[in-house]
């Protein structure tokens, strides 16, 4: 997100009346999915089937980097059951900038870029006689010299993974894979480190993490000879999706209708595509059957999504009372073989966002490697960012023999801040967020040997976007909301209960559908921690717009003016001293009517979403290190985080603990490995190993609610900051039990052995 | 294409015939043969739960399994869940406790969580987090997951 826009974003937006009482906002009733999701009926991705369909299996590159010589696919074409088979030359050509990478990486053309590429694919009868196929399709490759770390790519002599590719702002004499460079800041820098009493620097790196939702990629697709064509797919944004099929297959994408299927899983991976348009082209091929593609887990591991690995210079200034007077960041990070995968902007962003800093200075290089096209993983940049500061503030916290709370209280930013990246904030919570860390309960247990606390902040910007919702009144005087947004941890709730109240009418009369691209105008994926926020706010004016119309119908039926009717409790009263006396019309007698007082009531709205409001959280870990094997395990674990206002405050909590989980699995163990010919070692769950039940202690949250005035009921995004601070959180605590500071993610027990040892 | 297995096996208490490739899965003839798309695959590999069934009363991940061993076995999947249209408590406490995000582990979950409480209704949340170990979720973090197979239990023991 460029700067400018991300202060347009803050600065926009209307300023509601958060302070009113409400009667379902803040309830905790079923989801309306539920039921469908218990009982195994919910259809995800893989879980469509439809009539003379075919099954496709995809040839992916064994090596990191490689030019193609040649692609034979005759005795595939040949082999039993297949009906077609396409490689990167049957996509069109003539493709530039974001569509071409797109392009490259669901087909390779003339070279892979990374272990996992997409060579060739196969369509056939079954899943079977695809995979067989694929077997037969035989690939020359010329081996290239690879790159793998992010500092490596950078140093003189790496391969060049790209030419041609480097932005106007790269300072002269870079190496060629250093792609884009940022930099800004404000305030004096040398004034704020000279009136420093401790000026310290470090350097930070953390490997890529995969997002791990545990429902691989997974469509059906289907494109007829007329360049028209439709899919079903498990994705974040069906609109993107389009757009992006689209561009890769060279169709206006209004050529495409997409439905999105119920989604096992995002978390910022499923809102590009990866291999969606092979079923498509494939299906061209195929004369227009059907083609689904199914990911394997290692297909999902390899080739899909990670997040970007990093290596990060902090330097900051501390008075020896804990203010701290100046900051400075510069990172290195790479996003995989395509330019601007990484989130190198927003991590710069993100870094000291939770401060209020006289003088900050941010430097940020975009780097070209061997790996998979990094994707969005929740808070992208955030977490990373938050690793190095977060670190470094608390190593001077301890060095000065101060508490970790109450620097951050002492710096933190508020309302009126001018922040690290430009906007000034408006209400934000971040105080009340540490200050309900510092009076939970968890801070006064007391820790035993080998037992370490740790504390961090975090943050995320939150996002409005581009957003349009429907919504309609059924003759029973029920309610029903089209939304673009899919539902991915239980948005059809929130939604459903923002409606019930703007209406007055009970939760279980609105049914909320996620609805396909030709129901609606354009609609962002859910990103950003914007669904609840920005498809709430729309559904909420949708609602208004209703409102108007029913008390119009009802004044008219009345015969007195609109203006003396007013909408109440999901009903039409006459209101003011001329209105005459009449009994409430409910919305049920509207419904009942409507098609007698001019017909179907409905009510609409679009908008690219202002008066979005930042999400701040504090967490407190407590962890045990076994000195003999340098295992960590979480004791204990707190997080706290604004929500402005939780509609639903039990997805507010799981959000929470959801975001914790990730990052606990970033901090300890989740990491790409790869071998010196630069091929993943662990592409299975077996091996990339996500938190599992008994890895976790129960995750105790505490919301804030510091409303957000751009929101009609002071939504603010949760999704994100919650995997922000366990990064620096747990390093924290591990250097709170053992004394070391470990600076290098993850915190495998191999390493804390190794620092507890070597001291 | 000769080679297809003959199977006849039960499935949820009904009897279910099939042909299936000998290379095929429990959970590919599930979901591809008889429509039973609840189990899901998130790995393939036995390590994500996601996939977990019974066979006969045992819990299993359905994608290590091949179809043609079910010859003659009693399947329990998620669609077995709830009886004669009533939910199970397992499956009432995980929409109150808002124990599902995405919902993709949660038909896996159920049918692990399930298994465990005929053999242990009165687990401790060590013995329900171990045993729900070999069941990844990446929304939720467990917490609410567990919340729900306890307070389930005891809703059970209650109720017996
Ligand atoms: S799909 Fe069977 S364990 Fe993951
Ligand atoms: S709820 Fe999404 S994986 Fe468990």
């Amino acid at each position: 997100m460029a700067l400018d826009e991300v202060k347009e974003i803050v600065e926009s937006g209307e300023n509601y009346d958060t302070d009113k009482e409400f009667k379902y906002v803040g309830t905790r009733p079923d989801r309306p999915d539920g039921l469908d999701k218990v009982t195994g009926r919910a259809k995800y991705g893989a879980d469509h089937y439809v009539a003379n369909m075919l099954h496709a299996a995809v040839l992916r590159a064994p090596h990191a980097h490689a030019r193609i010589v040649s692609i034979d696919t005759s005795k595939a074409e040949a082999a039993d059951g297949v009906k077609a088979v396409v490689i990167g030359t049957d996509l069109p050509e003539g493709l530039t900038g974001g569509d071409l990478h797109l392009q490259e990486n669901t087909l390779a053309r003339d070279k892979v870029y990374y272990d996992g590429h997409a060579v060739a694919a196969v369509a056939a009868t079954s899943a079977l006689a695809a995979k067989d196929a694929v077997k037969l399709i035989e690939v020359e490759y010329e081996l290239l010299p690879h790159v793998i770390d992010v500092d490596a790519a950078m140093a003189e002599g790496a391969p060049v993974i790209r030419e041609g590719e480097q932005g106007p702002t790269v300072p002269e004499g870079m190496h060629p894979n250093v792609v884009n460079y940022i930099e800004f800041g404000h305030g004096d820098l040398d004034a704020g480190f000279d009136a420093a009493d401790l000026v310290m620097e470090n350097t930070y790196k953390t490997e890529a993490t995969h997002q791990g939702y545990i429902e691989p990629h997974a469509c059906v697709g289907q494109l007829g000879d007329d360049g028209k064509g439709e899919m079903w797919v498990c994705t974040q944004g069906q609109w993107f999706i389009r757009k992006m099929c689209a561009a890769v297959l060279g169709l206006e994408a209004s050529n495409l209708r997409v439905t999105p299927s119920e989604i096992g899983g995002g978390f910022g991976g499923k809102t590009t595509i990866f291999s969606e348009a092979i079923s498509l082209a494939l299906s061209r091929k195929a004369g227009g059957r059907p083609v689904k593609l199914v990911m394997t887990r290692s297909e999902v591991l390899r080739a899909t999504g990670p997040t970007a690995s990093t290596s990060m210079d902090v330097k900051i200034g501390m008075k020896n009372d804990g203010t701290m007077t100046a900051g400075k960041v510069v990172f290195r990070m790479q996003g995989g073989a395509w330019p601007d995968m990484a989130p190198t902007g927003m991590a710069l962003n993100c870094a000291f966002a939770s401060y209020d800093l006289p003088a900050v200075y941010h430097e940020g290089y975009d780097v070209l490697a061997n790996r998979p096209k990094a994707a969005a993983y929740r808070a992208p940049g955030s977490p990373m960012a938050a690793f190095a500061v977060e670190s470094l503030v608390d190593e001077m916290t301890r060095k000065l023999g101060l508490d970790p709370i109450e620097v951050r209280i002492k710096n933190g930013a508020k309302e009126g801040t001018k922040s690290s990246y430009g906007p000034t904030y408006k209400k934000i919570g971040l105080l009340e967020c540490l200050e309900a860390a510092k009076a939970h309960p968890n801070l006064a247990e007391k820790l035993g040997p080998n037992q370490g606390r740790g504390v961090a902040a975090g943050f995320w910007f939150n996002h409005g976007g581009e957003t349009s919702v429907s919504m309609s009144l059924g003759n029973d005087g029920t309610v029903t909301v089209s939304a673009g947004t899919p539902d991915i941890g239980g948005s059809r709730a929130s939604v459903a209960l923002m409606v019930a109240e703007t209406l007055g009418i009970p939760y279980d009369h609105v049914r909320v559908n996620i609805v396909e691209t030709g129901a609606l105008g354009f609609n962002e994926p859910s990103h950003g921690s914007r669904a609840t926020f920005a498809t709430g706010k729309a559904a909420v004016e949708a609602c208004n717009q209703a409102i108007g119309e029913m008390c119009r119908r009802a004044a008219k039926r009345w015969g007195i003016d609109e203006d003396a009717v007013e909408w109440k409790d999901g009903a039409v009263h006459p209101a003011g001293p001329n209105a005459g006396e009449f009994p409430p019309m409910t919305i049920k007698k509207i419904g009942q009517t409507m098609g007698r007082s001019g017909g179907p009531i409905s009510g609409h709205h679009e908008t690219t979403a202002g008066g979005v409001g930042e999400s701040f959280g504090a967490h407190v870990v407590d962890v045990e290190v076994d000195p003999e094997t340098g295992k960590t395990t979480i004791l204990r674990y707190l997080v706290v985080q604004d929500a402005g206002r939780a509609i639903h405050p039990s997805y507010v909590e799981g959000q929470y603990q959801g975001g914790a989980a990730q990052g606990i699995g970033w901090a300890l163990n989740e990491e790409y490995v790869y071998d010196d010919m630069g091929r993943l070692q662990n592409p299975i769950f077996l091996d990339y190993r996500v938190p599992v039940a008994s890895d976790l202690p129960m995750i105790d949250t505490v919301i804030i609610e510091v409303p957000n005035p751009g929101h009609p009921y002071g939504v603010r995004g949760v999704g994100e900051t919650g995997i922000t601070p366990p990064l620096p959180a747990i390093a924290n605590a591990i250097a709170d039990a053992t004394g070391r500071r470990l600076r290098h993610l993850p915190m495998t027990p191999a390493k804390v052995l190794k620092a507890i040892k070597n001291g | 294409m000769s080679n297809k297995i003959h199977v006849s096996t039960k499935v949820n208490g009904d009897a279910v015939e099939f042909l299936c490739d000998p290379r095929e899965t429990l959970l590919d003839v599930l979901r591809d043969r008889l429509n039973l798309t609840g189990a899901k695959e998130g790995c393939g590999t036995g390590d994500c739960g996601a996939c977990s069934v019974t066979v006969d009363g045992r819990l299993i991940c359905s994608c290590l399994m091949l179809g043609a061993e079910a010859e003659g076995k009693e399947i329990g999947t998620i669609e077995g869940v709830a009886e004669g249209g009533e939910l199970h408590p397992l499956q009432r406490k995980f929409i109150e406790h808002a124990a599902l995000q995405c919902g993709v582990c949660t038909p896996g979950i159920l049918v692990a969580a399930k298994n465990l409480l005929e053999k242990n209704p009165d687990p401790t949340e060590e013995q329900v987090r171990y045993w729900l170990a070999g069941n990844l979720c990446r929304c939720t973090g467990y917490d609410k997951i567990i919340r729900a197979v306890l307070d389930a239990a005891e809703e059970m023991r209650g109720a017996a």
